[in-house]
């Protein structure tokens, strides 16, 4: 019994990496209904009329991008389809490739064109004070865009001065920028914000959720997958639902087996004694 | 800036921004002291020759790699506009993208074993725990609906009612601390983190 709750750690390490190809391997499908957070998002979207300011701020570097990207490429389909204006930026540094990429690739599908139709301003640091400068003047905050255009020549930043005039936000965050974008720029400056998170950073959004200043929130890449099926635009994270959903069923039955084990061995009532 | 939050006045307005530009190109800076920072630690486990100080070799490596063909900008020099399809661009795309992503996806596995490991109902406290850690795992992934439509459901009221009431507890905990923090070190009461023993 000792060595069964002592398994050699490779023995998982080898159980994961077969469920996991498995999964690949053998196709089938997982129906991936819309959360209410993940609704209002996209509801929110829906209701904005053609020609309106959504800007996406692309907080995370490629350690994340395997939750946060497909959430983008979601938002970025669904934005361009709707004939929204984007603008991207981001606070970290490493971001830029990512954003770009994603507004390019995605773009270029719906024949949208750079600065007309959407912007990236790249990156600066800062965090709070860049949301702050924002937030009175875009134009200073940001001089040049990611491909050194004066901001105030683009056409798609047309109608917009500062923070105030953005349609609807979504911060799409592998660390503490929504609190950030909350506390320095919706709280100030009035915008309608949504997010979009890492799974691990999801359970501390929950009071942002709740007071509603975040309308919405899309969690780890169920948070993607559900997005991808509302936007009707099923990719990585729909297809990703199968591996993690067989790793997650293989974790329960670990910890299952190990809780089994371990009262068969007569640990539970061993430990419960040293406790008295 | 506290003031300014709540006088928006066009001079405290101007004043504000002018603050933040200050503040941001302060910011800007600190990337040197970063970089300073992580040569001089791994320079020292080279020099020291430190358990694990080959793996400082690929800091120096990947840097310098990376900045000189940041710098190079696909032969048009670093102070004209970034340059597309640079080999900055595919060091980024094919390196640091699939290396993070790798790293991230070590994690399921390692989460695995761990949970494996920790997971014991060893008390009544671990065992709602273990129950919890259940219901959530299964109920945000399709299968936890296919499973029972209730377990979606009971992991949504996990994570918003005791979860959230916990972390707004520390939420509110921690602005505190940082409020009580921020004010001692404002009145010169708190000085250790300029390195003074009290």
């Amino acid at each position: 019994m000792q060595r069964l709750l002592n398994i050699d750690r490779r023995i998982i390490f080898a159980a994961v990496g077969l469920a996991v190809i498995a999964s690949l391997i053998i196709k089938f499908s997982l129906p991936v209904p819309a959360s209410p957070p993940v609704q209002r998002i996209y509801d929110k979207i829906e209701s904005l009329p053609v020609g309106a300011h959504l800007l996406i701020s692309f907080d995370y570097d490629p350690s994340s991008k395997e939750e946060l990207q497909p959430m983008a490429l979601a938002l970025l389909h669904h934005s361009f389809r709707k004939g929204l204006k984007v603008i991207g930026m981001t606070h970290n540094p490493s971001g830029t490739g990512l954003a770009e990429q994603a507004m390019n690739s995605v773009a270029s599908l719906y024949q949208k064109k750079y600065k007309e139709d959407y912007v990236f301003l790249g990156y600066k640091p800062g965090g709070a004070s860049l949301i702050m400068n924002m937030g009175e003047d875009i134009h200073t905050a940001f001089l040049k865009d990611f491909y050194g255009n004066d901001t105030t020549m683009l056409p798609a930043l047309e109608g917009v001065e500062s923070l105030k005039d953005i349609d609807y936000l979504i911060d799409l965050a592998a660390g503490v920028t929504i609190e950030t974008w909350i506390a320095f720029g919706k709280e100030k400056y009035q915008f309608e914000m949504g997010a979009g998170c890492t799974a691990v950073i999801g359970p501390d959004m929950y009071p942002y959720l709740d007071s509603r200043q975040i309308n919405g929130l899309m969690a780890g890449l169920k948070g993607a997958a559900e997005y991808e099926t509302l936007a009707e635009c099923k990719a990585q994270a729909f297809k990703g639902m199968l591996p993690q959903s067989v790793t997650h069923c293989l974790v329960v039955l670990f910890v299952l087996f190990g809780n089994v084990v371990f009262f068969i061995s007569g640990g539970f009532r061993s430990k419960r004694r040293q406790s008295r | 800036m506290t003031f300014q939050y709540f006088v928006p006045h066009p001079y405290s307005k101007a004043f504000l921004e002018l603050m933040t530009r200050w503040d941001r190109i302060i910011a800007g800076f600190a990337v040197f002291i970063g970089v300073y920072s992580l040569f001089h630690l791994h320079w020292t486990r080279i020099r020291r020759k430190a358990a694990g100080w080959g793996y400082s070799i690929f800091v120096f490596l990947g840097a310098f790699i990376t900045i000189a063909f940041g710098l190079y900008n696909g032969g048009e020099a670093f102070w004209h506009d970034k340059k597309e399809g640079t080999m900055f661009d595919w060091l980024f795309l094919y390196i640091q993208v699939p290396a993070g992503a790798t790293i991230f996806s070590i994690l399921a596995f390692f989460m695995a074993s761990a949970a494996y490991r920790t997971f014991r109902a060893r008390t009544v406290e671990s065992t709602v725990l273990l129950l919890a850690a259940i219901i959530v795992m299964l109920g945000r992934v399709p299968v936890g609906a296919l499973i029972s439509q209730y377990i979606p459901l009971a992991a949504d009221w996990i994570m918003g009612v005791p979860n959230m009431a916990a972390k707004r507890g520390i939420l509110l905990g921690v602005s505190l601390g940082a409020i009580a923090t921020s004010i001692k070190i404002i009145l010169g009461v708190e000085r250790q983190y300029l390195g003074g023993g009290d």
